[in-house]
């Protein structure tokens, strides 16, 4: 594989022709993701190479090669065919990282369906909000989970299939089936369907400030921005062991997860359990894992229990460490060095842009809390936060934009051409972060443009967190922003008047919180809660978010002559 | 069995599993690295133990590894509850 040379070097040379031809794709050619991850790397003499190293909680182990990857992914292809699912059908994934995830996500894309992956601690209202908007067809599912799905199904009209994949014991109720892979007869030549650069394939949902979530839509062309990408900005080669913490309901678990590492015939560690820095430690060591991609609230955790537990554990192999998910902190770059003797090397992108957009290099200077440069073909700016004029002026605050073209931007969201156009300004994609450049080039972070609480790495809505919110029975007006967190950057904190009748207490504060939680998800969870005689809101009524946002962050108030009182 | 672990067991039955559930789980079952209970939830169930017991907890006692199982949790109550 062909490694990251000299930054400046590699970013004036390059046009995404050039990642094209590293995956071996031809114009006019048929390119389906579900082929090139799996198929192609067989036939490029790699079918006996393990693909995958699963490890589920309880230390059960499963192994799989690419030509296993290919079987199974080709036999739920011939399965979801079978059901009448057909090209640009939104089939979802609900359930934990287990080996049919990713079988059925290459399985949905070989017969040029569209995959919709979802965090599988989604609750009710999250669910149903994703996929009525998505108007899916099908979602996979396990007897963990499927229970979730019934209770909603009956306000879904447009899904046909809720498949159990793990138990053919579940007692079926309408609409309901199972499909154990390991009794299915398996498939071994299967058509692909004929997608090309343009076709739909991914589509995840992601939050904004206002209105329900968004489902930024991928194309079967974006594998050229997630294979080069994680060859140089993750420095994957052939022989790596490679472990992306990450969920695939998460677009960072779909691009680097799934498709990056395997349409490079790299073998990764799946492992599907909760975190826990000794069992983390375990499996860095026991897999002898080198290369690794996790997130900065991870990273934090592991601060917490200190360099003499990493000093426990053989973790020789392990050669290069990057992070994503939100700005990773000088101290944990710092830490990374101490603990691991090598920095963990910071990488930004989002799930509109489907794949790294700046990043550290190997090779390149990590200059703690600075999230890198702009990533070759990606051409990134800061725009002056009113004129939206490109600054050029060195380490002055803007927002983050990127000119479109790459391969893997979203192609639309969902059902909503609106908010999509509202994206670009002046013929840039605007992300919505703010961020200054320095004189060589490197985009130090600074917060969000907007009101979306980033927690944990994860975007979450406030507008869907009050909108849940004012269902809890006694709950009047509620209000919900991000409070600055030392492990998980912000949590959702809420402000919430309270119905008549109602008393604030403790049980009423925790009846809440767990209500959040199941409706939409742990991530959306306040953690704390200010109870108010009412909120703050404008003439015409609508509430100050951004009053209590400042107040919380100590942050300026600004112009409150709009204010009610 | 002792009545502070069979009350947090209960809590976390009642709160964080499925009501069909088959799943049946222990004193010593795993609950955050098995992924029942996740790191952002066990907010959460801290603040069921503060009020619950009239105690609080340090953020740094209340790591993914204490808060494993009911039994481990039980003993992190204890140390605050004297």
């Amino acid at each position: 594989m062909q490694g990251f040379g000299s930054y400046e070097e590699t970013y004036r040379d390059f046009d995404w022709q050039k990642a094209r031809e590293m995956v071996g794709y031809r114009e006019g050619e048929v390119l389906n993701i579900g082929w090139y991850c799996t198929d192609r790397i067989c036939e490029m003499g790699l079918g006996e190479k393990t693909a995958m190293i699963w490890e589920g909680f309880s230390g059960e182990t499963e192994k799989y090669t690419f030509n296993d990857l290919r079987i199974n992914s080709n036999t739920y292809a011939a399965y979801l065919k079978s059901l009448g699912i057909k090209e640009r059908d939104r089939v979802c994934i609900f359930m934990d990282k287990l080996p049919d995830l990713y079988f059925s996500f290459l399985g949905i894309l070989k017969i040029g369906a569209i995959a919709q992956p979802l965090f599988s601690a989604f609750g009710e209202e999250a669910l149903f909000t994703r996929m009525e908007d998505a108007e899916s067809i099908a979602i996979l599912t396990t007897k963990k989970y499927y229970r979730k799905v019934r209770r909603i199904k009956d306000q879904l009209p447009a899904l046909k299939h809720i498949i159990v994949v793990d138990d053919e014991n579940v007692k079926l109720e309408e609409r309901e089936k199972t499909f154990i892979l390991k009794n299915a007869e398996k498939v071994d030549e299967f058509d692909v369907f004929p997608t090309h650069s343009e076709s739909p394939s991914v589509l995840h949902y992601t939050s904004g400030t206002t209105g329900k979530p968004k489902g930024a839509l991928h194309v079967h062309g974006s594998i050229f921005a997630q294979s080069v990408s994680a060859r140089w900005a993750l420095d994957l080669r052939e022989d790596d062991i490679y472990w992306c913490t990450a969920d695939p309901g998460w677009v960072t678990g779909t691009s680097y997860g799934i498709i990056g590492p395997w349409s490079l015939g790299v073998t990764q560690v799946i492992y599907n359990g909760g975190f826990g820095s000794e069992k983390w430690y375990k499996i860095l060591e026991k897999y002898g894992v080198t290369v690794w991609y996790t997130a900065p609230t991870a990273i934090r955790l592991l601060m917490k229990d200190g360099t003499g537990l990493v000093k426990q554990h053989d973790l020789s192999k392990l050669r290069y460490m990057c992070s994503v998910g939100e700005p990773l902190n000088p101290e944990a770059v710092h830490w990374g060095r101490e603990a691991f003797g090598m920095p963990f090397y910071d990488t930004y992108w989002q799930t509109e842009t489907g794949a790294i957009v700046i990043s550290n290099f190997p090779g390149m200077e990590v200059k703690a809390g600075s999230m890198g440069r702009a990533f070759p073909g990606i051409e990134a700016v800061v725009l002056d936060l009113n004129s939206h004029e490109v600054i050029n002026e060195p380490n002055k605050v803007g927002l983050i934009a990127l000119k479109p073209g790459w391969p893997s931007m979203m192609r639309e969201y969902w059902n909503n051409e609106e908010v999509y156009k509202s994206k670009f300004i002046n013929g840039w994609y605007i992300t919505g972060d703010r961020s200054s450049i320095d004189p060589e080039g490197y985009f130090w972070f600074v917060g969000r443009d907007d009101d979306v609480i980033n927690t944990g790495g994860h975007l979450v809505g406030p507008f869907e967190i009050e909108s849940a919110l004012i269902e809890h029975e006694a709950v009047a007006e509620a209000a919900a922003i991000g409070k600055p967190d030392p492990v998980n950057m912000e949590v959702v904190k809420a402000f919430v008047a309270l119905k008549p009748g109602y008393e604030v207490s403790d049980d009423l504060e925790l009846s809440i919180m767990n209500f959040i939680r199941k409706r939409l998800s742990p991530l959306a969870m306040p953690q704390e809660i200010e109870f108010m005689e009412k909120l703050p809101k404008t003439r015409s009524g609508k509430i100050m978010r951004r009053l209590l946002r400042a107040q919380e962050w100590g942050e300026e108030i600004g112009d409150t002559s709009t204010l009610e009182d | 069995m002792d009545e502070m672990e069979q009350v947090i067991l209960d809590y976390v039955i009642d709160e964080y599993l499925e009501e069909e559930d088959e799943e049946e789980i222990g004193f010593d079952s795993p609950l955050i690295s098995s992924g029942i209970v996740d790191s952002f939830s066990m907010v959460s169930l801290k603040t069921f133990l503060e009020r619950k017991y009239n105690i609080s907890i340090p953020d740094d006692k209340a790591t993914p590894e204490a808060f494993d199982t009911v039994r481990n949790i039980a003993k992190v109550v204890r140390e605050f509850t004297g």
